[in-house]
């Protein structure tokens, strides 16, 4: 077995090791990809089918809800996510301005990532800080105020 | 923690941990005479906000550093940092609150430390130049800020005055009393009864009366209920149920097991967002102390009945706030909503009869029961009984929450409590209930809200987002930034909106890029109509609001766009032109880098834009430091 196998199937012990807890894995499909999200860091067909028979739910009914809810993705993300909030109050102070120099910094579009691997951009619908907005956020980490013209120096930093 | 066994054990320890909050209630003269007491030692409070937006701006770091300075100073042990939720006023965040004294501090760095504990804490005197201060005399304000003076906070009680993460705190201002008395002296009918004639109405944006739901919900015969607490705050520039939950997550705990005891149900669930990372985990730590105090679980303070609460969370759809696809959601599937009746009262999570209340509505239980229905009821208008949370937001100058009485116009909100538009613009609009909502003209400031007056001017209550646009923000892009929205969140299960809500937004586009014609106006009109009369669920049917009501408050702006192909808010890039005024004085920095190479002109002389190649890009105005550069 490759080194690298090694590592998948010890994702995947991990994540059945969290079903097998569950007390009642009726409806909690959203909570297992939740979780496999967070191992895996992407949903793809490998770990829905896995997750199916886990469960012992239709495939589709899996690949139904990951297509279904925004959250879950089936592409793998960059090193790191940079997020800009379009919501209303960041909307109207700017986000859209953010967004077209993000676009132009990385040469993607939201939803996303750099070739190499490196950053994927998105929009998220409001975080709530709307007294900062507009907001830009970088693996977690809140920028707020932001103008355009301080993207690329953040950013830099993540280099 | 061995679990409270009865009402007058929890009325035992409300007064122990009474000196817990003490000195933060300055109007209270009482002096408790309970030897029996805690940590009395701390003469000083200082509260730091740790909501969502003050902990972006790191007032987490300004804790640890206060902790730290304190303990050089050997003052650990006099003065208490305590993390609380959200005060409310986001747009001066980070805020420390220091008391007794009662003075706020805004816009705090961790840089500020020192010279707090110093000046402050030690000297006694005021550190003057992070006071609030009041924009029309100019004068500096310790306390009593006007953002505040205007509000009554029912359902923010307790955010920015306790602890969220320490219970203590909570019993101490009369936490978990109401559900103690709920269990020994009434009921269920009885709190029925209290909250109908509170006229509490649900908070979420529906208006549904809350005690009307607890008694369909009771009668429904069945082996077991549940209770749904609804915190998928999904509108885009709304945070009052997040703040809630960070801020006073026990408030919600105890009416969900009110409710449960209302109706019959043992089991309730928060179904959360994913992206409230700080909730969630408030939340969680919330359950566990309330299990280990014996709040929640088997037999409650003594009693017969049994309560417990799970998280489910949400993945990113808005149309799960919506309360059939929410309990789909929770069930596992795709969150779909289905046609109603049968409602969740009768047919609700795994089929059986479920309530599905809002957050805000449930922080607003705990003190209707305790103060009284006609406590309650006294407070509004006619129909709409109690307060109304709003996330002000946009271009105002107090972005926060506010909690105001129903009936409070929208012109003290935003003008006497929100501070103004920024950089005191004019004032064009105010966005109420998010992407299901409406926009609201100037000539309506003065009425006064509630369910009913917004929903004759075309908009809604919605879950509480209130968001300013002034004369910079074109009414025709809104619509068009909201219809984006909904052409996103629709889920696809009927035809009305999945398809109609693309056309709209199509639409929309062809005349934000100057492509519209009159004919296009009576289409988005039509089909607006059609889409609200035939989608299946609340998303679809209001979807077609933002449009609707800017048609009506903002036709001009419309028939400029497609006639005169003008934007006047100049936001619409195609119907914008570039131009260079006399302030030029020929640096060639545009000229330089504009992107087309359209603009001419010889060094130290006025440059001259070639409209007819221009991109719009704006380059050159970003570039130019004489301003020089209009958009016209």
């Amino acid at each position: 077995m490759s080194c690298k196998n090694v590592i998948v199937e010890e994702k995947f012990s991990e994540l059945e090791h969290f079903i097998d807890e569950l007390p009642d894995k009726q409806g909690d499909l959203i909570a297992v990809l939740h979780k496999a999200q967070e191992i895996f860091g992407y949903l793809p067909e490998e770990v829905q089918l896995r997750i199916a028979d886990k469960l012992d739910v239709p495939s589709a009914k899996v690949s139904g809800v990951v297509s279904f809810y925004s959250f879950f993705t089936m592409k793998p993300r960059g090193k790191h996510v940079v997020n800009v909030c379009t919501g209303t109050a960041c909307y109207v102070r700017g986000a859209e301005k953010l967004l077209n120099e993000l676009n132009k910094h990385f040469a993607i579009k939201p939803g996303e990532t750099t070739k190499d691997g490196e950053f994927t951009l998105d929009a998220l619908r409001c975080v709530g800080a709307c007294g900062l907005a507009p907001v830009m956020i970088v693996d977690g980490k809140v920028y707020g105020r932001l103008k355009p013209e301080q993207v690329k120096g953040i950013l830099a930093n993540y280099r | 923690m061995s679990k409270i066994a009865s009402l007058n054990e929890l009325s035992k320890l409300k007064n122990k941990f009474g000196p817990l909050i003490q000195i933060r209630q300055e109007n209270e003269k009482t002096i408790i005479t309970n030897t029996d007491v805690i940590d009395n030692s701390f003469k000083i409070h200082v509260l730091a906000c740790g909501g969502t937006g003050c902990q972006s701006s790191e007032s987490e770091l300004i804790v640890r550093v206060f902790q730290r300075e304190l303990e050089k100073r050997g003052l650990a042990n006099q003065v208490k940092v305590i993390t609380t939720g959200c005060f409310g006023f986001c747009e001066q965040g980070p805020i420390l609150k220091i008391h007794p004294d009662n003075v706020f501090y805004i816009q705090v760095s961790s840089k500020d430390v020192e010279e707090i504990i110093d000046e402050h804490l030690i000297k006694g005197q005021v550190v003057e130049r992070l006071l609030y201060v009041e924009p029309i005399h100019q004068e500096k304000l310790k306390t009593d800020l006007p953002f505040y003076n205007r509000q009554l906070r029912i359902a923010l009680r307790n955010c920015g005055l306790i602890a969220p993460e320490d219970i203590r705190e909570y019993i101490a201002l009369d936490g978990y009393q109401a559900l103690g008395q709920v269990l020994t002296e009434h009921k269920p009918e009885d709190i029925i009864d209290t909250i109908k004639k509170s006229g509490l109405r649900g908070r979420g944006g529906g208006g549904f009366p809350t005690g009307v739901k607890w008694e369909l919900t009771r009668k429904s015969a069945a082996d077991q209920k549940f209770i749904v607490c609804n915190a998928d705050e999904g509108d885009p520039g709304a945070f009052m149920d997040r703040s809630i939950l960070e801020g006073d997550p026990h408030s919600v705990l105890e009416a969900m097991a009110i409710a449960g005891y209302v109706i019959g149900a043992s089991k309730g669930y928060v179904y959360i967002r994913a992206e409230y990372p700080l909730a969630i985990k408030r939340l969680q730590i919330a359950i566990k102390e309330a299990r280990e105090y014996g709040l929640l679980g088997g037999s409650i303070l003594g009693s017969e009945f049994s309560f417990d609460v799970e998280l489910k969370y949400g993945a990113g759809a808005f149309v799960c706030g919506e309360e059939t696809a929410l309990i789909h959601s929770i069930e596992g599937k795709r969150g779909e909503p289905t046609v109603k009746p049968p409602f969740p009262a009768e047919n609700g999570l795994w089929g059986k009869p479920t309530s599905v209340n809002n957050v805000e509505t449930f922080a607003n239980i705990p003190p209707i029961i305790l103060k009284g229905a006609d406590w309650f009821a006294n407070i509004g208008t006619e129909k709409s009984k109690g307060t109304k949370v709003f996330a002000l937001a946009g271009k105002v100058n107090n972005v926060g929450l506010v909690e105001v009485p129903m009936g409070t116009t929208l012109r003290e909100i935003i003008f006497d409590i929100g501070g103004g538009t920024k950089e005191n613009k004019r004032f064009k609009s105010a966005q109420t209930g998010g992407p299901s909502g409406g926009c609201i003209p100037a000539h309506y400031l003065d009425i006064p809200i509630d369910y009913e007056s917004l929903a004759s001017i075309g908009s809604m209550m919605g879950s509480g987002g209130l968001i300013v646009m002034d004369e910079d923000d074109c009414m025709v892009n809104v619509a068009k930034f909201f219809l984006e929205f909904t052409v996103d969140e629709s889920c696809g299960r009927c035809t009305a909106c999945r398809v109609g809500t693309k056309r709209l937004h199509e639409i929309l586009t062809k005349i934000t890029e100057g492509k519209g014609t009159l004919e296009d106006l009576d289409k988005l009109e039509r089909l607006a109509l059609i889409i609200k009369d035939t989608s299946l669920c609340g998303l679809g049917q209001s979807a077609p609001n933002p449009i609707l009501s800017t048609l009506e408050y903002f036709r001009d702006e419309y028939l400029a766009h497609i006639l005169d192909k003008k934007c006047s808010a100049k936001v619409c890039s195609n119907l914008v032109e570039y131009d260079i005024t006399d302030l030029c004085c020929g640096c060639t920095l545009c000229a330089r880098n504009c992107p087309q190479n359209c603009i001419s002109g010889s060094p130290r002389n006025k440059h001259v834009i070639d409209n007819n190649r221009c991109i719009k890009c704006g380059v050159c105005l970003d570039n130019c430091r004489f301003d020089a550069v209009i958009r016209k």
